[in-house]
């Protein structure tokens, strides 16, 4: 993994068009060194699935601002799971309440970064938890 | 004696940059205004080029609308929120819609699942939003739409109510946002490829202008722009860059623009720097006024003014302690009225992480109410004209804002560089940078990057509870509506439509039709983009 660059897919699944964040974290990730892949917006989870068949990406990066990420990730992992893709690193950012991070945790989701998490802490993150 | 000490010259030489890129000096003096001529550059209110606010007596004579943006589960519970909003003296309505009803979605589609009433009311027939109106006077209190792509379809359901509720066109006012080239680069509601979705935008303009004179149908938007992460300079540049798009299109269809361009608004964003934002105000007004004058050649007066809506700025709002978002919204209020907007949407102080409880937006509502009836405010107009730095910043920023719209020019225009993502990258690239500099406390964020309370931000925070029975509400009434409608009408209806899509024609008329006869929102969208096609949006970061 040392020699490799992490690739990254940072997706918008749903209706929620508000990409600043994700966008900013997109920027974050290459210049930390990652290859980032972006889906664009009003993706379907079978879209994003694909995508990052496609791309065979290290991490899934979900941004959702709407308040459905309750069901959109559950819908995610329950995809991920038929297909027996387990080992890629799913994460969370966008506007998750502080009180739903540990539901988020239960449904397979192994980072959550809400809007304004520090730069250092997602890339670390990523880092450490990649290969 | 008052000699100068180490430390002052210290502080004298400390840089300060605003986010326009303007460097600010400690002291501003006549020297700065020399070269300003009040008769040409700034004027009485009320007159060219409307520096000072485009009504003679300002506040004076009438205290701007106040709109707070409401709406959410299903139009009878919008119906109620309205109503109560009305009863505690709020002037003007400003429907939220869900993004399914934004996105032109049914709320018993696939893809609408677990977003149906959250971010705003659901739409699928006329039947909701005869019910969201219902007991409420629209010749009376004016409404604005925030819908975009699905415009055309929305402001033809609320003809249809106004007929419905006895009122011929030309008594219906309000406005529709309808600003679709700000989707593609904030917000993010498309659906259509650009040249399309222009072409519905240039229909609702042409439509509105010759049958509903008193409706604003386009409010261009800076707000979601700087909301991206654009600068003010680029939030004004990048939105009349857009305006001038808008307007070029209608003219093609030989509409006056002496008739058009009056009913063309503008929704601008307020958080950042005290009296940047002010100076950014005073700049745009007298730059609009000259650019519809002098570039295209109006003569109605009321076509040089610009008509704004301000006082929002989500983007300022932290939800680090929440509480503090009260004291911003006060001051971007004042900021508001510094400015002379004409309608203010306060941003409610639990906008950072949730839709606006009603207490927030109560307290919105009485921060304006405390400015107009408490502080004097509305006393008199543009009380910091003549002030050393706010005139000085005034011409900066409007130099600045004209050396954009040129780079812009000189790239091939707005709507390429929208086309190409240009615009997009631009925007997000600034975005990045502004969170760099939060990250690194460069720049201050209270509550955030300094003096934070770690405890507090453990404290759970209420948020507005989503309620999933609503969605099978909604459902069942959509089935409702399909079951008593006349379907082989619909279909007649939906194939004009289909037919006259693929013309030069005005498609205003043929969506009417469709919706009297209660199509849903979604078999009106499904039509045009099997017509229009969908936007490729241009993905490079």
């Amino acid at each position: 993994m040392l020699d490799k660059k992490i690739r990254v897919l940072i997706a918008k699944p749903g209706l929620d068009g508000h990409d600043r964040g994700v966008k900013v974290v997109a920027q974050l990730l290459r210049d930390a060194g990652m290859e980032v892949i972006y889906t664009g917006l009003h993706q379907t989870v079978e879209q994003i699935v694909e995508t990052a068949i496609q791309e065979d990406v290290n991490v899934i990066g979900l941004s959702i601002l709407s308040g459905a990420h309750y069901p959109i990730t559950e819908k995610l992992m329950k995809r991920l799971k038929e297909i027996a893709m387990n080992d890629i690193l799913i994460i969370v950012g966008g506007n998750i309440p502080r009180r739903d991070i540990d539901g988020l945790r239960a449904l397979g989701v192994r980072g959550v970064f809400p809007t304004g998490s520090k730069f250092e802490d997602i890339v670390d993150f990523i880092k450490k938890n990649v290969g | 004696m008052w000699g100068e000490t180490v430390k002052d010259t210290q502080q004298k030489e400390k840089e300060v940059v605003l986010e326009s890129g303007i460097k600010v000096k400690p002291i501003y003096t006549p020297e700065d205004t020399k070269d300003i001529d009040y008769t040409e550059d700034v004027q009485d209110p009320g007159k060219y080029p409307y520096t000072r606010g485009i009504h003679p007596y300002m506040y004076r004579a009438r205290p701007w609308t106040m709109r707070q943006y409401s709406g959410f589960a299903t139009a009878r519970e919008t119906n109620k929120r309205f109503k109560y909003l009305i009863e505690h003296g709020q002037t003007g309505l400003n429907v939220a819609f869900d993004l399914p009803t934004q996105m032109g979605l049914d709320s018993d589609d696939t893809r609408a699942e677990g977003e149906v009433g959250r971010v705003g009311m659901a739409v699928d027939t006329l039947k909701d939003m005869e019910y969201a109106f219902e007991g409420i006077p629209i010749d009376k209190i004016s409404t604005s739409l925030t819908i975009n792509s699905t415009a055309a379809i929305l402001l033809a359901m609320y003809i249809v109510v106004a007929e419905k509720q006895g009122l011929s066109l030309d008594q219906i006012r309000g406005t529709a946002q309808n600003d679709i080239l700000k989707e593609y680069i904030g917000r993010g509601t498309w659906i259509f490829p650009v040249e399309p979705s222009l072409k519905l935008i240039t229909d609702t303009i042409e439509y509105c202008a010759r049958h509903i004179p008193k409706y604003y149908p386009v409010s261009v938007c800076g707000y979601h722009i700087r909301e991206s992460g654009a600068n003010p300079v680029q939030e004004i540049a990048y939105a009349f860059s857009i305006a001038k798009a808008y307007i070029q299109r209608v003219l093609s269809r030989g509409i006056d623009l002496n008739d058009f361009i009056p009913r063309i608004s503008f929704n601008f964003d307020i958080h950042g720097n005290f009296f940047e934002q002010i100076a950014k105000f005073r700049a745009a007004r007298r730059l609009w006024a000259k650019i519809v004058k002098n570039e295209f050649g109006a003569t109605n007066p009321k076509a040089m003014m610009m008509k704004m809506i301000a006082g929002g700025g989500g983007g300022g709002l932290t939800i680090e302690q929440p509480e503090n978002n009260i004291v911003r919204g006060a001051y971007y209020a004042l900021i508001s009225a510094l400015s002379g907007t004409q309608t203010m949407a306060l941003c409610s102080y639990d906008e950072a992480y949730t839709i606006p409880s009603e207490k927030a937006a109560i307290i919105s509502l009485r921060t304006m109410q405390i400015l107009i009836e408490e502080m004097g405010l509305c006393d008199t107009a543009d009380p910091l004209a003549g002030s050393y730095y706010v005139e000085a910043l005034t011409n900066q920023l409007e130099d600045k804002i004209v050396d954009l719209m040129n780079k812009v020019e000189e790239r091939g225009g707005i709507v390429s560089a929208i086309s190409k993502g240009e615009i997009q990258r631009e925007v997000s690239r600034q975005a990045y940078l502004y969170e760099k500099m939060i990250q690194s406390g460069e720049l201050v964020k209270v509550g955030v990057n300094k003096y934070r309370i770690v405890e507090e931000e453990e404290r759970p925070i209420e948020f507005h509870e989503y309620d999933p029975s609503l969605v099978k509400q909604q459902i069942r009434m959509l089935n409702q509506v399909k079951r008593t409608r006349d379907n082989k009408e619909i279909l007649k209806n939906l194939e004009k439509l289909r037919a006259m899509a693929q013309t030069d024609e005005n498609l205003m008329p043929y969506i009417i039709d469709c919706v009297r006869a209660y199509a849903t929102v979604g078999e009106i969208t499904i039509v045009l983009k099997e017509v229009f096609g969908k936007f490729e949006e241009p993905v490079g970061i």
